[in-house]
């Protein structure tokens, strides 16, 4: 196996446009396992956590561009423009884990249990990937296209995701078999765009991908749109009720060692019914 | 491949495989084995080293990638081997047992104390949320941090 360690981003791309074998790592906390259990074993690694481009973090004008390299440790420090996210990198392994793990490489992998995915789906983020080439934005739905499955071209890096500054009434939730160190066994996202009039509902460890609740959405909308964007108004028990039984039916759940199908359901409309009440408090 | 790094405050040079690990640069080729391998997959701590200062697995870290950076291991706490004012309050609360987990406990630990010098317990359990210590049942590990925490770290 060879070993670059990139000093700048046109270098890293540089590399991966010569070496159609070569893999990037960033904090290695998904690549590590992988090649200390003789999983996978890359050609070529290129180390990217020294380009200083890949750790810039900007919040302005209602808008948040964070790149690639910035970890979960920097997401708790920093202001970062979502609550949601926030909470998500909390969640997130351990403080060893979260001072060397990454967006990036959480994109990189594109697990359904990644837990900054749904955050990404629910606030309509796009990822911007970039090649020796040229840059090219994609919404985040449309990046993950099935589990640890992307439309990354091998010589693409992501550089960064960005989003639209949605306010303080987002919320991420997560269940899994303990409090710490835990992978999802079922998570969600959910945010109330007070101005944009717009909810965002997300599922991670739910299916294939991260679903994005739509249906589940719009009723959401439409309870705001009753009791008055940004009044604070909990919607009665039978709406969320309603929002939670829409969101389970969005998800396609399996049974796996983690968790039944049918759990996974339950817990996720619990989550919605929570979320929802939470978020309109902070709206 | 040669690896050159600051080792607990050396300069240092080893041969190590490509693919190999920080932890096991450390252990087989430094000569190192305060850091353990429990679990080479990030899930129990007792690998904890400082990686530029900051706490990391180091059985997630490619030794190659670590090129030139400062790594400060369970050895290499205090300068002149004596003991660390965290391993000193390991040792008088009765927090080590089989010790398996002890190095990566006290890098933690410290690393917590040297950022909050006076954690509360909820935040003492956070912070070694990384670490697993098969033996204790971590209460004695929590007074150890507390006892630490005490009037040393300023
Ligand atoms: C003990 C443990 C607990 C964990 N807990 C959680 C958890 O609670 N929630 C969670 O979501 N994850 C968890 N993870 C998984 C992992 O920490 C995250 O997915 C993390 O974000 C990976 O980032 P990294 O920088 O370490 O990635 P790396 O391991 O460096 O890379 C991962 C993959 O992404 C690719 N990659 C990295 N950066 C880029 C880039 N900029 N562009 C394109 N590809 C890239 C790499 O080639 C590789 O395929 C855990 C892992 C461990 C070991
Ligand atoms: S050996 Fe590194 S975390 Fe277990
Ligand atoms: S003392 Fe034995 S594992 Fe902690």
């Amino acid at each position: 196996m060879d070993v670059e360690i990139a000093r700048t981003l046109d270098g890293a791309l540089a590399y991966l446009a010569s070496r159609p074998d070569a893999e990037p790592i960033a904090g290695g906390t998904d690549l590590m396992v992988e090649m200390n259990f003789g999983r996978h074993r890359p050609k070529a690694v290129v180390a990217i956590d020294r380009i200083d481009e890949l750790r810039e973090l900007l919040v302005a004008h209602g808008r948040v561009r964070m790149s690639a390299g910035v970890t979960y440790a920097r997401m708790l420090r920093e202001e970062i423009g979502s609550p949601a996210m926030r909470q998500a990198a909390r969640t997130v392994g351990s403080p060893q884990i979260r001072n060397a793990g990454t967006i990036g490489g959480n994109l990189g992998t594109c697990s359904p249990a990644g837990d900054t995915l749904p955050v990404l789906a629910a606030l309509d983020a796009s990822v911007v990937l970039r090649s020796a080439s040229g840059d090219r934005r994609v919404p985040f739905t449309q990046y993950m296209t099935g589990p640890k499955k992307t439309i990354r071209r091998h010589d693409e890096l992501v550089v960064a995701v960005e989003w639209n500054d949605a306010g303080d009434a987002q919320v991420f939730m997560k269940a899994g078999t303990r409090n710490a160190m835990v992978i999802a066994v079922a998570s969600l996202a959910l945010v109330v765009d007070g101005r944009r009039s717009r909810v965002g509902i997300a599922l991670g460890s739910s299916g294939p991908t991260i679903i994005r609740a739509t249906e589940a959405e719009r009723f959401g909308e439409g309870l705001m749109d009753e009791t008055g964007w940004g009044r604070r108004r909990v919607p009665s028990d039978a709406a969320l009720a309603e929002l939670g039984s829409r969101v389970a039916a969005a998800a396609r759940p399996i049974d796996d060692v983690r968790g039944t199908a049918a759990y996974r359901r339950h817990v996720l409309s619990v989550m919605a019914r929570r979320a929802f009440a939470r978020a309109v408090l902070l709206a | 491949m040669k690896l050159s790094l600051r080792l607990n405050g050396a300069d240092r040079t080893a041969d190590v495989a490509p693919h190999e690990s920080l932890l096991t640069a450390l252990r087989e080729r430094f000569v190192l084995p305060g850091s353990k391998n429990a679990c080479d997959q990030g899930e129990c701590g007792s690998c904890s080293v400082l990686l530029d200062g900051e706490l990391v697995c180091s059985c997630l870290v490619l030794a190659a990638a670590a090129e030139g950076r400062e790594v400060r291991t369970a050895e290499g706490l205090t300068p002149d081997g004596g003991l660390h004012p965290v391993q000193r309050a390991f040792v008088e609360a009765g927090a080590v047992q089989c010790g398996f987990c002890t190095p990566g406990l006290i890098v933690a630990a410290d690393a917590l104390l040297r950022a909050e010098p006076e954690p509360t317990v909820a935040e003492i359990r956070e912070a070694l949320a990384g670490n697993i210590c098969r033996c204790t049942g971590y209460g004695r590990i929590v007074d150890a941090v507390q006892r630490a925490s005490k009037g040393i770290y300023e």
